[in-house]
Formats: C-alpha cells, structure tokens, sequence
C-alpha cells in the first residue's frame, strides 16, 4: 500500500511504518519517518474520470425506496471535488440532511474496452476507500444525481491509501464500516453488491473506454445518517485502511 | 480518445480535460418540454444549475469521426458555447465573473436522443468521441458579447438549426456565478453553457459543421461502427 503525501515543500510516496512509540506513522521514499498528522495527505494516485454508483447494494436501495434496477445507476463526478485522506468537507448552514458514503473505489491499472465479466478483474491496479459525500436538500429530478447534490468542493474524499489489487485476495467480501464521532453508523459487505466489480467494468466498458487512473466508486450500504461541523467521519475497509475525515461550518470558509 | 494537447497546445489553452455541461440552460429546450417540467417525475423547473460531465473518454477534436453506435438510428447534435477557464474560479460574483475566463470554444455535446431527464443512463452521453471541441481556444478579448453570438447548425451543408446564446436563460456570467457557489473550476475546466431545442438528428454518413459566431466552425464526419 502507497499513499502521496505532501511534505516539507515537496510531494512524496509514502508507505506505513510503525513509529518507536507503537502508534502509525509513515515513512516518505526519502526515509524520513513522520507521525500521520504531520503530512497533507492526497488523493493516492492520479485521478482520471471518476464514475459513481447509485443505490448499488440492496439494502441501501431499499432505506431509499428504490426498486430493483435493470442497469446500474451512474454518475460522474469532476475533479474539483477530490480531497485526500485527514481534509476537511464543508456542510453548508442551510442544509437540512448531509451524508457520508462509505465506498470501495477499484483503480482501473489497463486500458479496458470491450472487456467480459471474466476478463474485467485483469484491468484492476487496485483499490482505496472513498467517502461520496451528498447534501440531499439540493437535490433536484434532473438528471439525478445533480452535481449540486454529489460534487461539491471537498464532498469526495479517497484515500489513504492505493492497496495494489494483488494484496486483496477477494475485493468481493469486505466488510465496510463508517463511525461518526466515534459511533458505529454503517456496516455492509461488498459481498452484497448488486452489480458486482467484473459486471461494472465489462458494462462500462462496452460503451466508454476506460483507461489507467479512472476509479469506479462502487456504491454504499445502508446506515447514511446525518453529519455535523465537528464531527471525525471514518470510513474502514478490511485491508484498505481508515479513512478520516473532518466536517467543518460555513465560517472555516468565510462564509 | 485524441490528444487534446496536440490540438490546444498553445498555452495558457491548455484544457484540464474537464468538461461539464449545463442541461435545460437554453429557453427553447425549456419551452419545448411545456407542461411536463411540473409533472412527476420531475415536479418543477431546474432551480440551481443542473450540470452533467463529459468524461475524458468523449473528447474529441475538429476534424475526428464520430462513431454512431450500433443499434442507433440517429444521434443529437448538441451545439453550445463552451466557456473555457483561466483562472481559479469560486464563489464569483456576476460582475467580475468573465475575468476568470481564458476564452471560448464550440463545444459539440453529441447524445444517443432521449427524451426522460429525471435519470438517464451516462451510456447516451458518455460514449467515446461524444464531445468533439474546436477549432481552437479563441482569447476572452476577441468576443465582445458572448451573451450575443449566432450558432449555426450545418448538416452536409445545409443549415438545419440556428440560435443565439441571447436566448440562455442563465447568462455567461449568471452561470458561472451559480455554479462556483458550489463547486470551484480550474483553469483548462470547460463548462457548456447548453443546448437550443429542437437538437438536430444527425445519421451515420453524415457531415456536421457547428458555426458560432467569432469561433469559427467545428466540423465532425460520424460514421457507422465498423
């Protein structure tokens, strides 16, 4: 697992490292070796297109209501939204109803156009946590979900770290859990998806060419609840990490 | 996919490869859905601007074929200004909005027709070379009004559709106004101020030229899958 890291004027790879007093730290490719804190953590790799999924677990498209789908729902999401591991995400005073979306985001490694089921997984670097943020009060029936709604500044957090595809034997029995402020909201398998990663790749890929660095956030598992400025969000995947991340007020941004 | 470097190379030109669309943003393809934009499943008109995203995979330059896929009669010219960013803009206000502009470029927003907006699936936008760009970058200073300008559709030479960016119901300076209230562009983003209705339908064999006035023309072939 790497993760980039900004450092002491310079961006780095960096690896994990457990620091003297047993806690986790990292250790920049320059040896240096530095407390989690001590860094601004980035996205951990070169971000292309990003594509998401709507209501991809079941029982999640049943706390909102949806029927069974015959094509997975997906949106895409621009640049400008990505933050790294540790940032914060703005929640703006007038919303009634913000939330978190604890994700597997699978790294496409190798061109994929065309591809079958069978042969999808081959086109996978890796895989990392993201965290999809929605502020469900501005969402409105246009083409769902409207980027007002899911692609805000800061509102897509990856990270902490890329884990290389040959380190998770089964991307398709993770647990997924999301604590806020300490308390456990979210838990879900991605045993439990309902387009499963070879069927999203080999789907995609029949229509749009997908190429190193495009990431598919594959959707989350019931359990979104509402966040507050103040509150620590983390999202944990078995063998990616705990990714963390802070909601902050309108006035952190002078508004 | 085609190098966009090759074809915009000329900084500070240089496109970000972000590109995002503004749906419902013309008054006529509001109009042309009457009655229906307060029926279910959508209730009331766009309030904020409604965006969409035109992956990297769709980006295409002047000149490039695009492929009508199998399975599809016909597909949609989308014919927009396209504002491309120079400078970091958020949270601008109405006033200052076009300083954050590098300049303009025609944007041809190809889409397999549809006729639901409430969800449509990202596969009738978001086709490889679905969003031909060109014929070039053309500096803020060389357009006086871009709240003013023609934009003309050509199918094998004869026009088949006409507009003017005076008829958007968000201005460029309006749009980009209430779109950095939520999200920031980056210098090279482009964001596609929207299609007039009735879209012209274009068929395999045919020959696209969009004209606005001040850009230039940006021309397209689209051809049957092979």
């Amino acid at each position: 697992m790497r993760a980039r890291v900004a450092y002491s004027g310079a961006i780095h790879e960096a690896v994990p490292q457990v620091l003297t007093d047993g806690s986790a730290g990292i250790r920049l490719t320059d040896g240096r070796v530095l407390a989690e804190d001590a860094v601004v953590w980035l996205p951990p790799f070169e971000v292309g297109t990003i594509i998401a999924l709507g209501l991809n677990y079941a029982d999640h498209a049943r706390e909102l209501a949806f029927s069974a789908q015959e094509e997975p729902l997906v949106f895409l999401k621009g640049p400008g939204t990505l933050i790294g591991h540790r940032g914060q995400t703005r929640r703006p005073r007038d919303a009634a109803f913000m939330h978190y979306e604890c994700e597997l985001a699978v790294v496409i490694g190798r061109t994929a156009r065309n591809v079958t089921r069978e042969q999808a997984l081959q086109h996978v670097a890796g895989y990392c946590i993201a965290n999809d943020y929605a502020v469900r009060d501005y969402l409105e029936n246009w083409y769902r979900p409207n980027l007002r709604t899911k692609n805000r500044d800061g509102a897509t957090v990856l990270g902490p770290w890329f884990v290389d595809a040959g380190a998770i034997a089964e991307p398709s029995a993770l647990n997924l859990r999301t604590f806020v402020a300490g308390k456990l909201t979210q838990t879900g398998n991605t045993r439990d998806l309902i387009f499963d990663i070879p069927y999203l790749i080999a789907y995609l890929s029949s229509f749009m060419t997908l190429v190193a660095g495009d990431v598919i956030l594959t959707g989350t598992p019931e359990g979104v609840v509402n966040v507050s400025p103040g509150d620590e969000v983390v999202c944990e995947i078995d063998g990616l990490g705990r990714l963390i991340n802070t909601i902050v007020g309108d006035d952190v941004f002078g508004r | 996919m085609h190098d966009l470097a090759i074809a915009f190379e000329v900084p500070p030109f240089r496109l970000s490869g972000a590109v995002y669309g503004t749906l419902l943003n013309h008054a006529s393809s509001l109009q042309a859905l009457g009655d229906a934009v307060n029926q279910p499943p959508y209730k009331k008109p766009p309030q904020a601007p409604v965006l969409y995203i035109k992956p990297r995979n769709t980006l295409s330059i002047d000149g490039a074929a695009v492929i009508v896929p199998a399975g599809c009669e016909e597909l949609e010219v989308g014919a927009c200004l396209g504002l491309v960013i120079g400078r970091s803009a958020c949270r601008v206000s109405p006033a200052h909005a076009l300083d954050h502009l590098a300049g303009f470029v025609i944007v041809n927003d190809v889409s397999v027709p549809h006729d639901n907006f409430y969800r449509p699936s990202v596969r009738l936008k978001a086709r490889d070379g679905f969003c031909p760009l060109g014929p070039q970058v053309t500096p803020r200073a060389a357009v006086e009004n871009p709240d003013a300008l023609g934009i003309r559709i050509f199918i094998d030479g004869s026009l088949k559709a006409s507009a003017n960016t005076s008829g958007l119901i968000r201005s460029v300076a309006q749009l980009l106004t209430d779109v950095t209230e939520f999200m920031t562009l980056a210098p090279g983003d482009v964001l596609a101020m929207g299609v007039a209705a009735p879209a012209p339908p274009v068929r395999a064999g045919q020959h696209v030229r969009i004209q606005i006035d001040g850009l230039g023309s940006l021309s397209n072939a689209f051809r049957a899958a092979v």
